[in-house]
């Protein structure tokens, strides 16, 4: 453990929420909005999610045609790297099981690189957005994902670090290797487990 | 000063070697490292606080300083009422403190001083733009950077004797200073057309919401979408 800073007591330990991994503090009813590029403005008419790579059948949905397939919600916490989270929060959407069901993994594939509109990236191994781990959502707390959040739809993977929810999501390329995405390009860890504090490169 | 680190711990202590005020609300501390990896204009540092008991609240804060070999960092927090990090920062620390540091982080929204950059920044957005504009003119180069500044009134404007220059404009959204040549009010295309320089990369900074506007009239004014920078800043969209 760190000497201790000269004059910091914190918030009694007795005060802390045991949902709240280390390093991280609830933002209570706040939503940070942080990503790096420019807002985009997306038209549910021409959205679309597809799965590519290493599928049986690369897959393309539409806006009616990913609403057709079962629902799914996550109900928990969500934590950013810049040390924020978020305690029980709803989303819902479609699990990216189904997804992946649909398009028919090939027995190669090893990790996921999810894409956005904007041209976002974020790498992912597979089991983190397989087993009812990950999502593609178009609701949170029974609303339409505000577009500042990555609506219409985003990816959720709640395990991991936000930044791994890419925003604005278009699809997944599966591939049968890891490569860094756009934050992890920039500095930050490759798999991101907040209780592992696994922020940045070298964590 | 700890030296029992194991090699490769990110962390390290610095110390507090001058703090001074840059407005009511922000203020400027310069630390002094163990160990500095020289950082790029627009990089930041983590601050980790620890109490007694173990218990750690640690914030990101951008580098305000141009990368230099001074051995020291400048990081200017903005007292945010509530805030666990920056009100300690503000309330307690003074010169001599020790306080826990990691950087320089991330590669994204960095500037090299070797193209054109246009910078945008809203109120406490300023700070990793003035680490750029201060690499511009430290390195001889102040005709590679535009920068618009935009602040509500002349209290909340940061670095306002050193800002001045031809390379810079200021808006000031409520109250102007005596004899500026602009009135109150928000940023326009008309502020920022002067800036547009070719083949730029604009920097953007500020909260959500000054952050989406801003790149809005930039695109407005023909900025390629793939070209602007955002780094949004503050604690609620």
């Amino acid at each position: 453990m760190a000497k201790p800073t000269r004059g910091f007591f914190g918030r009694g330990k007795a005060a802390r929420d045991p949902r709240l991994p280390p390093g991280q503090y609830d933002a209570g009813d706040q939503w940070p909005v942080l990503n790096a590029e420019v807002t985009p403005q997306l038209d549910v008419a021409s959205w679309s999610f597809s799965v590519e790579g290493l599928v049986a059948r690369p897959t393309t949905w539409t806006w009616e045609e990913i609403h057709a397939l079962p629902e799914s919600a996550y109900s928990g916490d969500i934590h950013c790297v810049t040390t924020w989270s978020k305690l029980g929060v709803q989303f819902s959407g479609v699990s990216v099981d189904t997804l992946l069901g649909i398009a028919g993994l090939e027995s190669t594939a090893s990790h996921v690189m999810a894409f956005s509109h904007t041209g976002y990236t974020t790498n992912l191994p597979l089991a983190d957005v397989t087993g009812g781990r990950a999502w593609v959502v178009w609701e949170y707390e029974d609303a339409p994902l505000p577009i500042e959040h990555g609506g219409p739809a985003r990816l959720l993977v709640p395990h991991l670090y936000f930044w791994k929810s890419a925003k604005w999501v278009a699809g997944l390329r599966v591939l049968d290797h890891d490569e860094p995405g756009f934050w992890e390009r920039n500095g930050y860890h490759d798999r991101g487990d907040p209780w592992l504090e696994q922020r940045y490169q070298g964590d | 000063m700890t030296t029992d680190r194991p090699a490769g711990d990110p962390w390290q202590v610095a110390t507090v070697t001058d703090v001074r005020p840059e407005t009511p609300t922000a203020k400027t501390f310069r630390l002094a490292l163990t160990t500095h990896t020289l950082q790029l204009a627009g990089q930041y540092y983590v601050v980790r606080l620890t109490a007694p008991d173990g218990y750690t609240a640690s914030r990101s804060y951008s580098v305000a300083s141009a990368p230099n070999d001074s051995g020291a960092i400048e990081l200017t927090v903005e007292r945010l009422e509530g805030g666990e990090v920056s009100v300690f920062l503000h309330d307690e620390v003074v010169v001599g403190d020790e306080l826990e540091v990691r950087g320089p982080i991330g590669l994204w929204f960095v500037w090299t001083a070797q193209t054109p950059a246009i910078l945008v920044g809203g109120g406490s957005g300023i700070v990793p733009l003035m680490a750029m504009l201060r690499l511009a003119r430290q390195t001889g180069h102040p005709d590679l950077v535009r920068m618009a500044v935009s602040v509500r009134t002349p209290d909340d404007l940061y670095y306002a004797h050193e800002l001045p220059g031809s390379e810079t404009m200021v808006a000031y959204t409520r109250t102007v200073p005596p004899s500026h040549p602009r009135r109150a009010g928000r940023l326009s295309e008309h502020d920022l057309a002067p800036l547009l320089l070719p083949d730029a990369t604009a920097f953007v900074c500020g909260s959500p919401g000054f952050a989406d506007f801003a790149s809005g009239l930039l695109m407005g004014l023909g900025q390629p979408v793939e070209r602007i920078r955002i780094e949004r800043f503050g604690p609620t969209s």
